[in-house]
């Protein structure tokens, strides 16, 4: 029956609905609530000053990253090194005293488990399929890669959460971004997903969840779906999905927090349940061909300022948009670019490898093959690959990708949100370009005056060695 | 929460489109530990563009800002409401919104009024001279020229502003519905309903 088929998103929603009021919100149950320095200080004071208790701390995990600077955490002796920006070791100092403070369990920065919320969320099986997880972050849309219903929320509701272990929210409408064919080779998830947002933009998405379907994502490793997923929210939806599937239990099973023995089976069981019904309907649907998906690197201060590698940056004019043409003149002039430019004449003196949207083990190989036996390019100043955890670092060394980047010039670091944003000391410096594998290209995203070109990790290691940016697929 | 009923003054005639968080308020602000103090840094990288509108006189003290669609997209930081009220304003008018930025506005006491382009475009005109008034009961923006715009607003959303409503106070009210959803979940969903503790 064509009424009661479900789509993915409505069936995790309808197992969580708390109540319904008349008007059609919802209180909503939270499973899972990550929690990091930047967005929970002001939360717990709130709770403090109520003298609220947090309902579920069982259901909560707090890790640093965001102002964690990515070097060296311990001296030669082991003892941890002091934060030098006063008001970054405040922020972490809370965090540390928080989460005890409220019964949460804390991971340390110089845990080995340390990370990104949104890569030791997965890696640890905290997250899970068919589950509400939420964050003080737009990037938990991550976690939609392993079928979750995953999303950002501001530090009011996060302080909701911890006090009531539920959210009041309207339903979201359904959009489903249908993907038909196979990737050219070379082609890469971020580069799908930095052609999906270019192609429906950043409004495309707003007010509903997106699901991602086609055999291009029931083929993509779990690591892919995350990408994919992650930048949901550069194209304004506010979760994006892709159905749990034998892969992802494979990648699940085991994990520290994952179910367990007869736990286990039922979840299987019900994951395996949740697959958009056929005959549902999505309230807008996009279908993209994957073999018009190339290389893909953003020219503006837009996500969805996005154009393929062999293209050229666009003329204002050639917008349709009298508001749009005005948002690229400001763009170009602030990315000092010039109308008919081919992109891949653009020098860099910046490369980021890292962030929550590609700093996974996946991503450093790919990185690691483009750049073994080959050393950045002497215009390239700064270099800096950042593992997205702890764990994803010991993986990367015991396969010597670190060697590879050391060797070709590249830094190793330590874990943390890096580059991605410029609350910690890895920032791009003003005038600067940077090829990086983050998420956003905003003005001053990556520190006051830094030019982001958004690419995938194989683009920005082609774009360390030759020093600008490059279609990778002349270097394979 | 500060009741929410009237806000009428200057309004900024910013008019952008796709105003981002990090645009509100750049990244290096959000080391603080309080909410306060943020109005520094709000729309600092428009402000080092000559003649923006929020360092022309003319606008000084504004309470509303008008920009264009997607107003608050990008991160979710709420420090980006935070910001907005610090430096004095109390109500945005855009045609649209991101869902996380309308959700912090709200839970901050910002009205974010939701009204088409053309009216959009027309506020924008005359807020470069003249106050603007928006009536949150009546649910609607007027000006001194007899304009007059009504705009929807979620009935939830606009009862807990009028009166001043703390959300987290509300849902803890409903703990017993909560609680009967726990047991449930023990029931239905017990994988996901164990904590961390007993899984590990």
């Amino acid at each position: 029956m064509a009424d009661t088929a479900r789509t993915l998103y409505e069936k995790i929603w309808d197992a969580h609905v708390v109540e319904r009021r008349d008007d059609g919100t919802c209180l909503v149950y939270i499973d899972r609530h990550l929690v990091h320095e930047v967005t929970s200080p002001q939360a717990f004071e709130a709770l403090r000053a109520a003298g609220r208790p947090v309902r579920r701390p069982d259901l909560t995990l707090a890790v640093p990253d965001h102002n964690l600077p990515t070097t060296a955490r311990r001296d030669a002796a082991g003892n941890r090194l002091p934060i030098a920006d006063p008001e970054s070791a405040q922020q972490l100092a809370m965090l540390e005293r928080n989460a005890p403070a409220f019964g949460i369990r804390y991971i340390d920065a110089t845990d080995r488990e340390q990370g990104i919320v949104h890569v030791v969320g997965p890696e640890q099986g905290f997250s899970l399929p068919g589950a509400t997880i939420v964050c003080g972050d737009s990037h938990t849309a991550c976690h939609g890669g392993l079928g979750a219903l995953a999303f950002g929320i501001g530090t009011s509701e996060v302080e909701h959460v911890l006090a009531t272990q539920t959210l009041l929210l309207s339903p979201s409408k359904t959009m489903e971004v249908r993907v038909e064919g196979d990737l050219p080779l070379g082609v890469s998830p971020k580069d799908l997903i930095l052609h999906i947002i270019g192609r429906i933009g950043t409004g495309g998405g707003t007010g509903h969840v997106i699901e991602y379907r086609g055999k291009v994502f029931e083929e993509m490793s779990i690591e892919g779906r995350l990408t994919v997923c992650n930048m949901s929210i550069e194209a304004g939806a506010r979760a994006g999905l892709i159905a749990p599937d034998a892969k992802t239990f494979a990648y699940l099973k085991d994990r520290p927090y994952a179910p367990k023995g007869a736990d286990w089976d039922a979840a299987v069981a019900w994951w395996t349940s949740l697959a958009t019904d056929p005959g549902a309907r999505f309230d807008k649907s996009v279908t993209i061909q994957a073999a018009d998906v190339q290389p893909s690197v953003t020219w503006g201060t837009s996500p969805e300022d996005v154009v393929p590698i062999g293209g050229v940056v666009p003329a204002p004019e050639s917008f349709a948009d009298a508001s749009k043409q005005d948002a690229a003149r400001k763009s170009l002039d602030y990315m000092g670019l010039t109308p008919g430019q081919r992109m891949d004449a653009v020098e860099i003196q910046n490369v980021f490898i890292g962030s929550c949207t590609n700093s996974r083990i996946e991503d450093l190989r790919a990185a690691a093959a483009v750049l073994k036996g080959r050393t950045k390019a002497p215009n390239v100043k700064w270099a800096i690959v950042v593992p997205g955890s702890g764990l994803v670092k010991e993986q990367a060394e015991a396969e010597g990708l670190d060697q590879v980047f050391i060797a070709a010039g590249l830094e190793w670091r330590e874990p943390g949100c890096s580059a991605c944003l410029g609350m910690n000391p890895d920032k791009v410096p003003a005038g600067e370009r940077c090829a990086s594998t983050s998420n956003r290209n905003f003005v001053g995203r990556q520190g006051p005056g830094a030019r982001t070109h958004l690419v995938s990790p194989a683009m920005a290691a082609a774009a360390a060695v030759t020093g600008r940016l490059t279609d990778v697929r002349e270097l394979v | 929460m500060e009741p929410v009923r009237t806000i009428e003054g200057k309004a900024y005639p910013f008019g952008r489109k796709n105003v981002d968080t990090d645009v509100i308020i750049p990244a290096q602000w959000l080391k603080t530990i309080s909410r306060e103090g943020l109005g520094k840094g709000c729309f600092e990288s428009v402000r080092q563009e000559p003649g923006n509108v929020f360092d022309d006189p003319a606008y000084q003290g504004a309470s509303i800002v008008i920009a264009g669609d997607n107003f608050g997209c990008g991160s979710s930081r709420e420090h980006a409401a935070w910001a907005l009220l610090d430096m004095g304003v109390r109500a945005v008018i855009a045609p649209s919104y991101s869902d996380i930025f309308s959700g912090n506005a709200f839970k901050n006491g910002i009205l974010a009024v939701v009204l088409p382009q053309e009216a959009v475009d027309r506020l924008l005109e005359v807020a470069k001279t003249d106050p603007i008034h928006i009536d949150l009961e009546s649910q609607t923006v007027t000006t001194p020229f007899q304009d007059r715009f009504t705009f929807e607003i979620d009935p939830f959303r606009k009862h807990c502003l009028i009166n001043g409503l703390d959300e987290v106070g509300l849902t803890l009210a409903r703990d017993s519905a909560i609680a009967a959803y726990e047991d449930r979940a023990r029931a239905s969903l017990p994988f996901l309903a164990r904590g961390i503790d007993q899984a590990a």
